[in-house]
């Protein structure tokens, strides 16, 4: 299992790279969603992936030999999401503006910055 | 106890109050700075009582250290808090006439303060993931505060700091994942003590570097700081004056407790990649700023080299050294803000912030020169002033660990932040004002200037003399910190095993 | 805005109902899945619901406070529920609790400051995710 997790971690960072790789703005967010959705999923996994298991009390308290999750991780992924969701649509509304003020969806149109005046 | 608290509970209330307040101009502004006063008074008050009693630890709901959160103050913390005071509240008095009237009825000092709620709790968090949540508290409210008047260039400007941004939050959360599964610990002061007994090293650098690269873009280092000199000059200058002095502080913050403290036994191993990034920085940030013409984006070129600066007294990693890198930090926490503010009164009185537009100030203003002249010829490194005794450290540290290539490029970097500094000072100072047809209104001396603008950059001046002057007592306070940074088992046992007096009822 | 009056009947049943859970939800919090957080989504649903089916202009003037309100409402509640410790000598958010009741139907009842701090999040989040709605919603 947590293999098969690992290669969609992978999938999600590269997916994620490619996205914001591109020229339009509306895909940077995409990106942007998928490479923290990638980081997410990597912090949850790092407890490990076994369930069913009471998570406060060791095997022999309760005489189960079952393996247990770390109930942190998914606290952590939790916060994690919550932020994420604040920072997602705010750049949402940014690009949405910006978009309106720029006039272009292409990035390479986002260069009044960086001239030299 | 109350002391670890008290910087981030009071900039929390304020932002509370500022937003209940809103729609109510004096009350807002009145909020705002009342909060700044009693940050600077809590700042010193905290440092007052980090170096009678010591590191102070507070556990966050009563958890004992691995398990909760810690607040831990040392003499670093509590010496970054003191200078947020003190630069919250200049830039809060500079904020009263400079913002924007809409911008201050509506967020700007709940913004404001909950921006520095994100910086103390950074400075003061003893917790790796609560290290992560500081950081994203203060970069929304920085995205909002960069975007806020919805001009055209600070929403371009917004949307490359903000991409950057948030790509490296994900890697400062891919890391602590790998960290955590790897150790089963976010608490600091534990990361650091099992990473210490861990002999397997190659998923502990992965986990750094992440760590590295993540913190690396937060503070604008080679070859991460594209995004800085796109997006810093475009917001109201009280705001660029205000991210200036702290955001990229709370990255090399964070990169000196990374290397001293979580990942100090593994510290030989990256030594050579601080080195090298330091040294590009210091170059490539001062050759940036010798090809721009707009003053804002000189003084963000500068902060990248100067935080190359910075980098290269935690890269050496000797005690001058890191004394070094924290005096340069405070010294360049209130010269850069100071030069922002004093930027932002030169184009009040010139109307424009183009350098070949600009020009006869020395007639018109000679009291603005004189308050440009401290800190930019600080950050030149002009003695006595106080840029001069940090770089002067700085190299000395470097000459005794014989880094001969990285003195060479600093010598190299000093002069041409002089240049640029003599280049301002020289366009806009010196020589007579282009009389320009097209825009007539700037041929004539912008209006006289508020006493709330001016003040704020007086104080910070007379700072910038005094730590030239007197600097002493500050340089000792920097080397005693380096003394406690490397000596890491100080920060362990107090967050470990403190006094057991502190759990009776 | 019109919307289809099978959404607008459903809403009426619907949204008091998910009102209603969302208390729930935040009150069995503490050591049950829930809390403030996902009661206050629920919450926020419930009134994203209405504003769906009925138009902003009738949950604009239905809801007694604004979102922005709410929020720092929420914050200053989760704010000030951590102080209670602090004259007990113990850290700044340490829960304190008030002897267990035992009340009738609903059974053992136990409340204490990490409830409060939990409302706090409620009024947050409900204020927050409504405040960014809208804010889109203006927009578009």
């Amino acid at each position: 299992m947590e293999t098969l997790i690992a290669i969609l971690i992978g999938t999600l960072f590269a997916g994620g790279i490619y996205c914001m790789l591109r020229r339009s703005i509306m895909k940077v967010v995409i990106g942007l969603m998928l490479l923290s959705q990638a980081a997410n999923l990597l912090v949850f996994t790092s407890g490990g992936l076994t369930a069913q298991g009471p998570v406060f009390l060791s095997s022999a308290e309760t005489g189960s030999t079952l393996a247990q999750a770390d109930p942190l991780p998914q606290a952590l992924v939790l916060t994690a999401i919550v932020i994420g969701f604040g920072v997602i649509i705010f750049s949402l509304s940014l690009l949405l503006k910006a978009h309106q003020a720029v006039g272009s969806d292409d990035i390479n149109a986002f260069n009044k910055t960086d001239q030299v005046s | 106890m109350i002391w670890t608290l008290a910087p981030i509970l009071i900039p929390l209330t304020s932002a509370l109050l500022a937003m209940a307040a809103r729609g109510h101009p004096h009350m807002v502004r009145a909020i705002g700075v009342t909060g700044a006063i009693l940050l600077c008074g809590a700042g010193f008050g905290l440092l007052w009582a980090v170096e009678n009693q010591g590191v102070i630890v507070l556990q966050a709901g009563n958890w004992p250290a691995p398990v909760g959160i810690s607040l831990v103050a040392d003499l670093l913390s509590a010496l970054m808090v003191t200078i947020t005071g003190i630069i919250s509240l200049a830039v809060a008095i500079y904020s009263l006439r400079d913002v924007n009237r809409n911008l201050l009825k509506s967020h700007y000092f709940a913004l404001f303060h909950f921006l520095l709620l994100g910086v103390n709790g950074a400075f003061l968090t003893g917790d790796l993931f609560n290290l992560f949540v500081w950081f994203e508290v203060m970069l929304l409210s920085s995205f909002v505060l960069i975007t806020m008047e919805g001009k055209r260039q600070q929403l371009e400007g917004g949307v490359k700091y903000l991409v950057i941004n948030l790509v490296a939050s994900a890697l400062f959360l891919s890391g602590i994942g790998i960290l955590y599964g790897k150790l089963g610990t976010l608490n600091m002061a534990d990361i650091a003590l099992r990473l210490a007994n861990t002999p397997d090293a190659f998923l502990i650098n992965s986990s750094s570097i992440l760590l590295l690269v993540a913190f690396a873009i937060k503070a604008g280092m080679f070859p991460f700081f594209f995004w800085l000199p796109a997006s810093y000059h475009t917001p109201q200058v009280a705001i660029s004056a205000l991210f200036a002095g702290l955001l990229t502080k709370v990255g090399v913050y964070a990169l000196i407790r990374s290397y001293t403290l979580l990942f100090n036994s593994q510290f030989a191993v990256m030594q050579d990649v601080l080195i090298v990034l330091a040294g590009a920085t210091m170059i490539t940030g001062v050759f940036g700023a010798a090809t721009q013409f707009e003053i804002r984006k000189i003084l963000s070129f500068h902060i990248v080299s100067q935080i190359g600066y910075m980098i290269m007294g935690l890269a050496i990693g000797s005690a001058l050294a890191l004394a070094a890198a924290v005096f340069y930090i405070l010294h360049h926490i209130i010269v850069k803000t100071n030069l922002f503010l004093v930027g932002g009164l030169i184009m009040r009185k010139c109307g424009t912030s183009d350098l070949a537009r600009t020009g006869g100030l020395y007639k018109w203003a000679p009291g603005l020169a004189l308050l440009f002249f401290i800190p930019a010829f600080s950050l030149g490194g002009i003695p006595p002033l106080s840029g001069f005794w940090a770089k002067f450290s700085v190299i000395q540290a470097g000459l005794e660990a014989e880094h001969y290539a990285l003195v060479a490029a600093a010598l190299l970097v000093g002069v041409l932040t002089l240049y640029s500094m003599i280049k301002i000072w020289a366009e806009a100072f010196l020589k007579a004002k282009p009389m320009d047809s097209r825009a007539p209104a700037e041929n004539a001396p912008g209006p006289n200037l508020h006493w709330t603008l001016v003040v704020p950059c007086v104080i910070l001046a007379l700072l910038t003399v005094w730590i030239g002057l007197a600097g002493a007592p500050l340089l000792n306070l920097a080397l005693a910190t380096s003394e406690q940074l490397l000596n890491p088992e100080i920060y362990i046992e107090a967050v470990l095993n403190p006094p057991i007096a502190h759990y009776e009822k | 805005m019109p919307a289809a009056p099978l959404l607008q009947i459903a809403t009426r049943y619907l949204a008091p109902i998910l009102a209603v859970l969302s208390l729930l939800v935040l009150y069995r919090g503490h050591n049950l899945p829930g809390g403030g957080f996902i009661g206050g989504l629920l919450l926020a649903a419930a009134i994203l619901l209405v504003a769906i089916a009925e138009g902003w202009d009738v949950v604009n003037k239905k809801l007694p406070v604004d979102p922005l309100t709410l929020l720092t409402l929420g914050l200053g509640i989760a704010l000030l529920s951590g102080l209670p410790s602090l004259f007990f000598g113990q850290p700044y958010l340490t829960g304190q609790w008030l002897p267990g009741l035992e009340l009738p139907i609903i059974g053992k009842v136990k409340l204490g400051t990490p409830i409060v701090f939990d409302l706090g999040v409620y009024f947050a989040v409900t204020g927050f995710t409504l405040k960014c709605a809208n804010a889109f919603a203006e927009e578009s």
